[in-house]
């Protein structure tokens, strides 16, 4: 789209794919994850990279590192979070080192935009004892990832690549490259010494890791994206990823240290930086990663006495720690009805959480787009910490509380996608330790959050292809849940009197609600009524505002107004659907005791 | 000739704001500058209010726009116009779409839908120019286009060739739907009239 051919427009995480690719990648692996989805759906497109989504991201890590044990360029993708689930892998990784390259891509998401917590991953490489790049806009993210694989096979080692929401999502001009050619032959090489971790083993490769972590830092010192830029010496600048450009925009003069490696850290050229300076400053987002070393080293700067250690940094914020000049005033806010995420029209998650008000449980929830069921008028969400903790909250909420006063008063909600990333563990647990809590699997029949991923229940792959659909209810029933029961969530009225059961009774339930995502292309295709409501037939009584979709609204209406539209008196409004938002889930008409919702249109 | 400029895109999930900066992007490309755009994907698109940054120039470093920093705002949704009232500055030009979309609150009653959300925009030495592109886009035949008329009416502010617009809207947009877009986008570009 450029005038040089070579050039594209691509976003961090497309140049990510691109950089895989060029790097020589033949498999890859990962969990969606915002934001880390799109590196996976685009590597797939590239011939030649055999690439799946695999059930959570210890999974993805361990096929990644299987892989470049036979000798394969192997790359793993997940957001920041999804790490703390491939730890386990990565730390001992760490001891085997690779055969074939490994890089493993971390998608922090500062300011949470669409995150349970802004943990900070570079802490990470220290703890694991491994080098981690970070890049600064898609031109690097593409580039990094190639010098990622150059490193992991130079110095035996899995390589960390840190982006962050303002490196995935923004999109920049990449140059397009040459594929890098392999260098080490695929297939079986058995070096159990270095891949058998007990303790003989390990104790021998922790010493490895030591001699590693010492060229790397000598590595680190000459490493051409650790850069330089001298300029006005009364200010120097230490930084690294997208926060190298807000100390570009606000003292485009300064003197800048660039680091491209932010693990281990190149001492000596740091020592010799700070020396040229007169006032040294550390600009990162979050942790006081790079200053609490560079304090260490003894020699004075300010970090987060000046920048926020919370959320994401812009250029005005880096302007006003360093100059403390404000900037100018700005524009007061006005004050507006707020406009949070939401449901879908039609989203069959709905009809759910509806009866799950309606039955005053505590709602121990999950991740996903079913989280929005926290929000008001729906407000039926009572906890939610990371993929798979619901089912194990509500069995210890059942234990502390004990199972005859818990009875009845605590369901946990699950994802089909969340539910196989790590809830089989936790219903595991229930059954075993004689719980008596009911799971609901909210089986959409996609992971949909982050944009209709495939995953082992849908019957899909990566790639499109057909695969074998995990049977849910048969593995509940596996597990030893005796009572599986399947509904369709739109049918609100019997989905109320399956719960109410399942949840009464004195043992372990699954309530599996299957219903296709509103969103999903053949779920949009479908012909489906439209409905509407006889504003005369309408009292005004607001039930079915109660749902919260986005398809419904009030309309409010003077007394004249109303008389002349036949509203009873003293009606100050009716509710209205729209035909642009309705998709005809149906969950609507139930709630209405004067039938004023009716289909108005068959098959639209 | 403006060297440099920072558009800032909002509006409700699904409107189709991300084509929108998109298409602009890809003319901004042609035409010559260095771009960057940020957006944000997850949990933010449901439905909720949504905002991309777009910045060109010779050389862009920061992907975001600085509070008061927008040159130009194009809102898809009047409410949305005045919550990103923030990232203007009096002078600042912004676009609006006058499509009313009701927030959470307001579908149930709980809040009004505010009487003249754009006062707060002129108020403050902001130049509104409203577009009925909803109504604009039905005219022309295809209510999903309501995008590329705002990107028609946000041409007209932009150091641009229309040629480049056309160009980009040939590639970028599906076979079938060239013809509406490219009407869409002349609907858009007519509805500012001469500045």
């Amino acid at each position: 789209m450029t005038k040089n051919k070579q050039q594209q427009w691509l976003s961090g995480n497309e140049a990510f794919a691109l950089g895989a690719y060029e790097a020589g990648v033949t498999v890859a692996s990962g969990y969606p994850g915002t934001p880390s989805t799109e590196i996976l759906v685009n590597l797939v497109k590239y011939q030649g990279v055999y690439t799946e989504w695999a059930p959570n991201e210890k999974v993805a890590l361990e096929v990644a590192l299987g892989a470049c044990f036979a000798g394969a360029r192997a790359f793993a993708t997940m957001k920041h979070v999804g790490l703390n689930v491939a730890a386990d892998p990565l730390f001992t990784a760490s001891y085997t080192g690779v055969r074939g390259g490994l890089v493993i891509i971390s998608a922090d998401d500062p300011e949470m935009h669409s995150s349970q917590n802004e943990q900070d991953n570079r802490n990470y490489a220290f703890a694991a004892k491994l080098p981690m790049l970070e890049p600064a806009d898609p031109a690097e993210a593409k580039e990094f990832v190639k010098l990622a694989f150059w490193i992991s096979e130079a110095f035996d080692t899995p390589v960390l690549v840190r982006t962050t929401t303002r490196v995935s999502h923004v999109k920049g001009v990449v140059e397009k490259g040459e594929i890098l050619p392999a260098t080490t032959k695929v297939g079986i090489d058995k070096n159990p010494a270095k891949l058998v971790m007990l303790p003989a083993n390990a104790r021998k490769r922790r010493l490895a890791i030591e001699a590693r972590t010492e060229k790397l830092i000598a590595f680190a010192e000459t490493f051409a994206r650790n850069i330089v830029e001298l300029g006005d010496t009364a200010v120097g600048i230490i930084t690294s990823g997208v926060c190298y450009q807000y100390v570009k925009e606000a003292f485009p003069q300064a003197s800048v240290l660039k680091l491209g490696m932010v693990h281990p850290l190149p001492e000596k050229l740091i020592a010799d930086f700070a020396a040229k300076v007169e006032n040294l400053y550390i600009v990162e987002e979050l942790d006081p990663f790079i200053e609490l070393r560079v304090k260490a080293m003894g020699i004075p700067c300010k970090g987060k006495e000046v920048i926020p250690a919370i959320g994401e940094l812009n250029a005005a914020m880096v302007r006003k720690g360093i100059t403390g000049d404000p900037g100018p005033v700005l524009l007061a806010p006005v004050d507006l009805p707020p406009r949070p995420p939401n449901m879908c029209p039609g989203c069959p998650h709905r009809g759910l959480f509806y009866n799950l008000k309606r039955l005053k449980v505590f709602v121990s929830g999950d991740i996903g787009c079913y989280t929005l069921g926290f929000l008001p008028p729906l407000s039926a969400m009572d906890s939610c910490v990371c993929m798979g903790a619901s089912v194990g909250i509500a069995h210890g909420m059942e234990k502390a509380i004990g199972q005859e006063e818990a009875q009845g008063k605590i369901v946990a909600v699950i994802g089909d996608s969340t539910f196989i990333h790590s809830g089989i563990t936790g219903l595991v647990n229930t059954v075993y330790n004689k719980g008596a809590s009911t799971l609901i699997i909210l089986d959409n029949r996609i992971t949909a959050m982050t944009g209709h991923q495939q995953n082992p229940a849908s019957g899909r792959t990566l790639k499109g292809e057909p695969a074998n659909a995990l049977d849910l209810e048969a593995l509940c029933r596996a597990v030893g849940v005796r009572h599986v029961r399947i509904v369709n969530p739109n049918a609100i009225q019997a989905t109320f009197e399956v719960l109410k059961e399942e949840i009464a009774r004195p043992e372990p339930s699954v309530v599996i609600t299957r219903w296709p995502c509103a969103l999903l292309p053949e779920e949009r295709r479908r012909p489906k009524p439209l409905y509407g409501i006889a504003p005369a037939s309408c009292t005004g009584c607001g039930a079915c505002l109660t749902l919260g979709c986005p398809a419904i609204s009030w309309v409010p209406v003077t007394p004249a107004e109303g008389k002349q539209l036949g509203c009873k008196e003293k009606q100050n409004g009716y509710a209205r659907i729209s035909e642009v938002l309705c998709v005809g889930c149906g969950q609507c008409p139930s709630l209405c005791k004067f039938q004023a919702i009716a289909v108005v249109e068959e098959g639209k | 000739m403006i060297e440099k400029g920072n558009i800032l895109f909002c509006g409700v999930g699904g409107q189709g704001i991300l084509l929108a900066s998109e298409l602009t992007a890809y003319a901004l490309l042609i035409a010559g500058f260095d771009v960057k755009k940020s957006e944000v994907h997850g949990m933010a698109q449901r439905g909720g209010s949504v905002v991309a940054h777009l910045r060109y120039g010779d050389k862009v470093y920061s992907p975001l726009i600085d509070p008061g920093a927008a040159d130009i705002q194009l809102a898809f949704e009047m409410v949305e116009a005045a919550r990103y009232l923030p990232f203007l500055h009096p002078g600042s030009r912004s676009i609006v779409n006058i499509q009313k979309i009701a927030p959470p609150a307001v579908a149930t009653g709980k809040m009004l839908y505010p009487a003249a959300p754009l006062d707060s925009l002129t108020e403050q030495g902001i130049k509104v120019y409203p577009v009925d592109g909803f109504g604009i886009a039905r005219e022309v035949g295809e209510i999903k286009a309501t995008n590329t008329v705002l990107v028609g009416a946000l041409s007209t502010l932009l150091p641009i060739d229309v040629e480049v617009f056309v160009e980009v809207i040939r590639k970028q947009v599906p076979a079938r739907f060239v013809e509406v877009n490219l009407a869409a986008f002349a609907a858009g570009r007519k509805s500012i009239g001469p500045l």
